[in-house]
């Protein structure tokens, strides 16, 4: 089926009052951003409470796998359009059934189907009304195509016909991802490491329409330079759907020898947190950001135990710590991943800080008092080693 | 400084070998198989390749075919052979410590109704001549095996399995897997009864892209791939040339002064085994003795450290090395060879392969014990307690 349009519908963002239009504008121009990048030429408006996007020369294919990574939609229509003649003449009820019939054969070539035609009618103008329009064409199509059926309550086929400024016929919605169009919330932190469960909670506060930084703790000589190239790839699976993330890399080797040279082995990976949650709560700052994002999950690892938990986010006091995996199994965390792409780059086997030098049995119910008394063990070259480690920070901007 | 010890994942081309590659590409680039002068140059130097690796393995030049490198060969070898004697039986016998190249085609061909079995190998990576007797059937086509195995450089023993097939069965096509032994090794062909003979030139400072297969004359075996009919069919596409004239110079390269580079090779190989030993504690060289395997490999596990991060930091320090075997490094599951040889469990992990080269210098040992002396016991400091 050659398609002309594709009608963009989008949920939430209607029903926000005066601020709609400063919604609806980011949605376009994040389609028009995904757009840029598909061959054709693409023309998008809003249009009476919708976006609307006339197409020429592209592939489908491509048109609606990039559509699929803006957050916002809901649905996208692909939809056939018949223009006005010149003499701004609408087709009539005659030309309306074939483009309709035509329709019916390109997009179903099994006609065994139940439908409902669905009119609407913007131009008041046009001669007839939508229910004459919908009981006339219902009886068209009966009798071009016998094998199918009316069900006007539960239709497999609803199709939809528009009398406005062009005629517009469609009936196919493919879902969007949902969410609210980047650009409108703000700006996070996300404490990205290499696994499976930061990339997707960065996806998932990514899609409530928050612009995403991302900070990665590096521990060279120690662990390789394809490790790094993992995280920048990973931060890519996130900047498909944001359009670009600044990725800091921070040296965190020192911090975490020193930390294995003064303190218990079995608190390490907890006290080392809590300087990573210390080092990006800086960076965001810095940076303007409004929370931090991690892909923490209550009682996955030891270091995710509630209590775990509880000494890990203390450090943070001046935003709010975002963990949207907070209550997810890790099957459909894993399932995410699938989704949107990362999980074949979450499984790449390489060594990362978290899994050199840890502990073999670390502590599951670490107690507050006892790892900040522990942790006075730092006191001497702490914050010299954190100054030199949030020097380091080397930003890699990965750009979708 | 840097030290390049990764020499059997591929070697630095030879200076002569990369400057007649280049003057085949931008001055004699005809196409062996056209006609006219520049294809008659381009025929002539091919023959005269074919004629120079012939010779060091005392063979005829007819019997050597070009292929893209040791993966074609053993594919073509395996798959060739199998197909082409199929009416006489489908039992295939190989070993367990063999190259992916060959174990995913005998996998490929146990979907296609063949058998395979797999021959262990003691704790020196070496197989058991009784249990290759004991394995050969009526229905055996074909023994594959290595010469050198590419994780740990244990040499098998192919002049006696060669004879022992023979002598249960002539028929037996003995492929010999020799993409580590070639230049390494004296190979001779026709006294160790071989059939089939793989070899890639990326691993002895030749190009990348081009290999050969020995074919004995009168094997039985049929081509795989389809086309103009180059090689007398056997290997259709127009023959690499640049390829086949830089791999024979370093074949030829290779073998000049063989003793005394094997010599000073294996003097290497002693001193980085001894060093080894008398300076760090708690590691275990695998394989056979120094003087029994290969000259250019070591293969040494450093108890209580991941390989790689011992790979990671020697690179920031500009030593190469592997973590077991580099052509699977990048995968989760850890090398079939050392499981073979029944390394602890503990030590899987733990295992790193250096590989020298003619061009490997005692400088670059030294560096590299060096560093591996000062780093590692840092290292154990802090990890898996």
């Amino acid at each position: 089926m050659q398609y002309h349009a594709f009608i963009i519908k989008y949920a939430e963002i209607g029903v926000k009052g005066k601020n709609r239009y400063i919604f609806e504008e980011a949605l376009v121009r994040q389609i028009e951003r995904v757009l840029s990048k598909c061959d054709g030429s693409f023309s998008v408006s809003r249009v009476a409470g919708r976006i609307y996007i006339e197409a020429e020369g592209f592939d489908f294919n491509e048109v609606v796998d990039h559509l699929g990574t803006v957050f916002g939609v809901t649905g996208i229509c692909p939809a056939v359009t018949i223009n006005r003649d010149s003499e701004n003449h609408l087709p009539d009820i005659d030309g309306v059934t074939k483009a309709v019939l035509d329709f019916i054969d390109g997009v179903y070539p099994d006609k065994h189907k139940t439908f409902k035609v669905k009119v609407r009618r913007v131009d008041k103008s046009y001669p007839m009304d939508s229910m004459e329009m919908g009981a006339e064409l219902g009886a068209r199509i009966l009798g071009a195509y016998p094998e199918m059926k009316v069900d006007v309550h539960n239709p497999e086929i609803l199709l939809n016909v528009e009398v406005r400024e062009k005629l517009n016929i469609f009936s196919e919605i493919i879902p969007g991802p949902g969410g609210m169009p980047i650009g409108t919330a703000g700006k996070a932190m996300l404490l990205l490491s290499g696994g499976i469960d930061s990339p997707v909670a960065g996806y998932m506060v990514a899609k409530r329409g928050v612009d995403i930084e991302a900070v990665y703790f590096n521990a060279p000589p120690y662990t390789s330079e394809k490790a790094k190239q993992k995280v920048v790839d990973l931060a890519g699976v996130i900047a498909r759907y944001t359009g670009k993330v600044k990725l800091h890399v921070i040296n965190f080797t020192d911090i975490q020898m020193y930390i294995y040279e003064k303190c218990p082995h079995d608190e390490l990976t907890i006290i080392m947190r809590r300087y990573m949650m210390k080092i990006a709560d800086i960076i965001a700052g810095q940076t303007g950001c409004m929370g931090l994002i991690t892909g923490e999950s209550i009682g996955q690892v030891a270091s995710q135990t509630m209590q775990s938990l509880m000494c890990t986010g203390e450090v943070v006091t001046d935003m709010p710590v975002y963990r949207p995996l907070i209550a997810f199994d890790k099957q459909d965390i894993v399932d995410i991943s699938f989704k949107i792409d990362a999980y074949e780059t979450s499984i790449l086997p390489y060594e990362d800080c978290c899994t050199i030098f840890v502990a073999k049995h670390p502590v599951t119910k670490p107690r507050l008092d006892i790892i900040k008394k522990h942790e006075e063990n730092l006191a001497e070259k702490i914050d010299e080693l954190m100054k030199v480690a949030l020097e380091t920070d080397e930003v890699i901007t990965i750009e979708k | 400084m840097q030290a390049y010890l990764d020499n059997s994942a591929t070697t630095r081309v030879y200076d002569e070998v990369a400057q007649a590659v280049y003057k085949t590409m931008t001055e004699e680039y005809g196409n062996a198989s056209s006609v006219h002068h520049m294809g008659t140059i381009s025929g002539e130097r091919v023959a005269a390749a074919r004629e120079t690796i012939a010779n060091t393995l005392k063979v005829d030049p007819a019997e050597i075919l070009f292929t893209s490198g040791g993966t074609e060969s053993d594919n073509l070898a395996i798959i060739g052979t199998a197909r082409a004697n199929k009416w006489r039986g489908k039992h295939i016998i190989t070993t367990s410590i063999e190259h992916p190249a060959i174990q995913e085609t005998t996998a490929f061909l146990e979907k296609e109704g063949f058998e395979t079995t797999y021959l262990p190998v003691g704790p020196d990576g070496v197989v058991n001549l009784e249990d290759l007797k004991a394995a050969i059937r009526p229905d055996t086509i074909l023994v594959s095996m290595m010469f050198v195995n590419n994780e740990i450089g244990a040499i098998e023993p192919i002049e006696e399995a060669g004879k022992l097939i023979k002598s249960v069965n002539p028929e037996i096509v003995f492929h010999v897997d020799a993409v580590q032994a070639y230049g390494k090794v004296l190979i001779r062909p026709r006294s160790m009864n071989i059939d089939l003979l793989s070899v890639s030139g990326h691993k002895i400072h030749g190009p990348k892209g081009i290999g050969f297969l020995y074919i004995k004359k009168g094997t039985k075996i049929v081509n795989i791939c389809y086309g103009g009919g180059q090689q007398k069919g056997m290997r259709s596409g127009t023959e690499n040339v640049p390829g086949i004239i830089g791999l024979s110079l370093a074949a030829k390269m290779c073998y000049e002064d063989f003793d005394a580079k094997i010599k000073k090779l294996y003097d290497l190989k002693k001193y980085l085994i001894d060093s080894l030993n008398e300076r760090l504690t708690d590691i275990k060289i695998n394989g056979p003795e120094w003087d029994k395997g290969a000259p250019h490999i070591v293969s040494v596990s450093i108890k209580g450290l991941a390989a790689e991060t011992v790979l990671n930091m020697l690179s920031s320090k500009e030593i190469y090395v592997s973590a077991g075997s580099a052509c699977t490094s990048n995968n989760p599951h850890v090398s079939d060879t050392l499981k073979a040889i029944g390394l602890d469990k503990s030590l899987l992990e733990s295992t790193i392969r250096i590989s020298m080269s003619f061009m490997t210098t005692r400088e670059e040992i030294d560096y590299l014990l060096d560093t591996l002396c000062s780093q590692v016991e840092t290292m154990r400091k802090f990890y898996r307690h």
